[in-house]
């Protein structure tokens, strides 16, 4: 599609407001939210969801047309999103398949993968997930001990990963694992796009505090993969993951422009908002609460005007790509804030599960935030030396054969 | 503030930094702390050349912008005055100018307009009473009818340079209702005496009003009708003073991440270890939502957007908390040094604490954003 032939934002807007009346169900606010860990009924309901807005027209709309996408602008997704306010979204599709797995492929993979794996993702065929953190550490991303051994055309995988959210419900995986021991640890890795469900993978879904068993863990025996698994270069593994890691950040930080509809929870429970707890706390007149309802507005409207300037600053090359750590420590920090404000303004009835908005559960869950999409400390690592040019942390492997390098115990 | 200026916006800029560096730069402010009006008028004046007080004020009485975004522009002057803690009435004028010139009914004070345009008149914002916490909406001031007009009588405080101002916007309340008057400093009845302020250059007074007769025509608007130019006063000032602070934080987060490469413990560099690299990256996120949710104020307040309200709160609470607990870091990165007066720092802590306390706290604006957000539960005051 040419410039002169992209449809105006706000004609598209309209377009969109009437058809969503038309096609898409409202969010039933009184639905009792399924019990944790029982969300099966959510993926066939999501998948439902992605079809009905393929079959619409408006799915996939920031990406390019030749992979199934409406090749539309920022803008765009933004005008559909405000008008998809509540309705029913496939949310659990925004992170990580559109706005995680979908752009690296986009960015790294072949021809071929794109064709593929991107367009059924946007007609809701397949879902995507990430097969990177290991039981030996995740932080450390490029110390991973996973290993994918060549064998003629083919390669061999064998290792185990771990907190993969919702790989259960997933059809590819973007793994990465080691493919040369002799090269030091960022040169010796390779990315492939893994069939997720196959005889040689042994999956096993992990409880959180929450109770949710999103978390899955994967061991790979003697798994055989084509030679057209592989995504970029062999052993060229570590420049995919950057962009995947970029691409994480930036949707862990709320900047994706490949997300459709506001948020990455479930279809029909968004998460309560703290005018929600007080008045159910029956708190909301009580200045105490109300100075804390101010804060948590003002934090949360600041991280989004955050997220803009950012991307603002990404798209018009004025910050370089590091600055997508800036948004995802400051999505961090407004979840936990927030997080604490509800349990604060939930009082004593937060001694019970069931109080207002399940603030007691939401709370067990609150450091997912600062975990998930890399931790904080990762990203403080990244702004203060790739941003402020601080010193690099010192590391043991660096340039070292990764054969010869020391691993804990746990 | 925005990311994205234009190019005639850039120049301006560049034009607003030469200006201060050369004329007001860090030893003349430290100079201006010993005298007593804390500025020139002289200065004053031809700061006021380059548009200074100009910005708010349409074309027809003297006024006029870069963009035509006139509180935009305006708020790149105010960031600029913070990188270097600027001494003058940039604020007190400007946000006298924005009630003025919203003021479309009422008496005729274009005259008045222009001399503030000119930079001939200084005027200021006399609300705050003493004791008291923000609540512009309630004055103990009053104003009564007299022969030829009103009586006023009360007690202003925390007034912005009052001893060098020719002018001062009193918010009184009369039988009708809120209702702002134009004073002249020197008229009968007014005595101004200087308060002790934090910041070495940005003065403040407390001003008593003893029966201080004034004619009708020193009603700014309508009478009793004064909320609105109130709200439109307090938008701009909140605007004006987190452009001014985020300024500020930039300058001191500049210079104390060059400190930390510069300064050496153990044989190493501040900037190489952890604990305070994590430390310098929290600043520098919070220093980026300072500007975002500034420059997001400074746009909606500029456009009338409905919720120009909402976003001047939330930017009142998140940089007014947030400036101090940066400055205060910045202190701890410098060691001793930092807590000295021969150091530049807290300069901008003064300044920046100012803002903080003035036109509300991050706590009042909370409370504001709460009768936004959960109205059915607003205390009705
Ligand atoms: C909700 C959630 C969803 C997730 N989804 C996925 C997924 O889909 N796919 C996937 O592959 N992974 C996923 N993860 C895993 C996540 O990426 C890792 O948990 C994360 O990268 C941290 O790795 P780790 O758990 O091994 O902790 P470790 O790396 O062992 O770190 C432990 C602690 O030490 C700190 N630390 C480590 N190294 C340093 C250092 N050099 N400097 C300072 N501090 C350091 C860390 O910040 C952390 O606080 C998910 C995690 C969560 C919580």
């Amino acid at each position: 599609m040419t410039d002169s032939t992209v449809e105006a934002v706000e004609s598209f807007r309209l377009r969109a407001r009437a058809w969503l009346a038309e096609n898409m169900p409202r969010v039933d606010v009184d639905a009792v939210p399924p019990p944790p860990g029982d969300d099966d009924a959510e993926w066939v309901r999501t998948r439902e969801l992605q079809k009905k807005l393929y079959a619409g027209g408006f799915a996939g709309i920031c990406f390019p047309s030749e992979y199934g996408g409406l090749g539309l602008t920022p803008e765009h997704q933004r005008a559909f999103t405000e008008e998809s306010e509540g309705y029913e979204m496939p949310l659990l599709l925004n992170v990580p398949t559109f706005s995680i797995c979908a752009p690296t492929i986009m960015d790294m993979g072949s021809e071929q993968q794109k064709r593929e794996r991107i367009s059924a993702a946007i007609r809701g065929d397949e879902i995507l997930v990430q097969f990177l953190s290991e039981p030996s550490g995740g932080s450390d991303l490029a110390g991973l001990v996973t290993r994918a051994d060549r064998d003629g055309d083919t390669w061999v995988l064998n290792g185990a990963k771990t907190w993969s959210t919702c790989a259960y419900a997933a059809d590819y995986a973007l793994c990465l694992a080691r493919t040369d021991w002799d090269a030091p640890k960022h040169r010796g890795l390779t990315m492939f796009l893994v069939k997720v469900h196959q005889p040689g993978i042994t999956m096993r879904r992990i409880t959180q505090v929450s109770g949710s068993t999103e978390f899955c863990e994967e061991f790979f025996d003697d798994l055989v993969l084509p030679a057209d698994a592989v995504v970029g270069e062999v052993n060229g593994g570590w420049a995919v993951a950057s962009r995947q890691l970029f691409h994480e950040r930036t949707a862990v930080g709320g900047g994706s422009p490949f997300t459709s509809g506001r948020g990455t929870g479930r279809v029909s429970q968004p998460k309560p908002d703290l005018v929600q707890i007080a008045r159910a706390s029956g708190r909301a007149a009580d200045p105490r609460v109300r100075e804390m309802l101010g804060e948590g507005h003002a934090l949360e409207r600041v991280q989004e005007q955050l997220i803009r300037r950012v991307s603002i600053g990404l798209e018009t090359g004025q910050m370089p790509s590091p600055a997508a750590s800036i948004m995802r420590l400051g999505h961090a920090e407004t979840d936990w804030r927030v997080d604490d404000l509800a349990l604060e303004i939930a009082g004593g009835l937060a001694v019970s599960g069931e109080g207002p908005g399940r603030v007691g559960d939401n709370f067990l869950m609150r450091q997912g935030a600062s975990l998930g999409g890399g931790s904080t400390e990762m990203s403080r690592n990244i702004i203060s030396e790739r941003i402020l040019g601080m010193p690099r942390e010192y590391a043991a492997d660096r340039d070292v054969p990764f054969s010869q390098v020391k691993r804990g115990s746990s | 503030m925005d990311l994205v200026l234009s190019a005639d916006q850039k120049l301006f800029r560049a034009t607003v930094k030469g200006f201060l560096e050369k004329e007001a730069p860090l030893t003349r402010v430290r100079e201006l702390a010993d005298t007593s009006t804390g500025f020139d008028r002289d200065w004053w004046s031809r700061a006021a050349e380059l548009g200074w007080t100009a910005m708010l004020v349409s074309e027809e009485l003297g006024g006029g912008s870069v963009s035509g975004d006139g509180l935009l522009d305006l708020a790149i002057v105010a960031e600029e005055f913070g990188r270097g803690v600027g001494p003058g009435p940039l604020l007190a004028t400007n946000i006298v100018l924005a009630g003025l010139a919203a003021a479309t009914d009422g008496p005729d004070h274009s005259h008045i307009v222009e001399a503030l345009v000119s930079g001939e008149s200084v005027a200021t914002w006399a609300v705050y009473e003493p004791g008291g916490q923000w609540s512009p909406l309630t004055p103990g001031l009053t104003a009564k009818p007299g022969s030829d007009g009103f009586v006023l009588d009360g007690v202003k405080d925390r007034v912005e340079l009052a001893e060098q101002a020719d002018l001062l916007l009193v918010t009184a309340t009369t039988e009708q209702g809120l209702t702002q008057f134009l004073v002249p400093a020197d008229a009968a009845g007014v005595s101004v005496e200087a308060s002790r302020s934090l910041d070495l250059v940005r003065r403040f007074a407390e001003v008593r009003f003893a029966g201080v007769e004034v004619p009708g025509s020193a009603v700014v608007g309508l009478v009793g009708r004064a909320e609105p130019l109130v709200e439109r006063q307090l938008q701009v000032a909140i605007v004006l003073q987190s452009a001014e602070t985020c300024g500020a934080l930039e300058r001191v987060f500049e210079f104390t991440t060059q400190w930390a490469f510069d300064r050496y413990s153990f044989g190493r560099p501040l900037a190489s270890y952890q604990a305070l690299k994590h430390r310098f990256a929290d600043m520098k996120t919070w220093i980026e939502a300072c500007h975002a949710t500034t420059g997001a104020a400074a746009r909606a307040v500029q456009d009338g957007a409905e919720d120009a309200a909402e976003l001047v709160s939330v930017a009142k609470s998140y940089v007014g908390s947030r400036s101090t607990q940066i400055l205060q870091d910045c202190v701890q990165m410098h060691g001793g040094i930092g807590v000295t007066w021969e150091h530049d720092l807290h300069l901008y802590l003064r300044r920046a604490t100012v803002n903080r306390a003035l036109y509300g706290t991050p706590e009042d604006h909370r409370l504001r954003i709460a009768d936004i957000i959960a109205p059915s539960e607003r205390k009705t005051s």
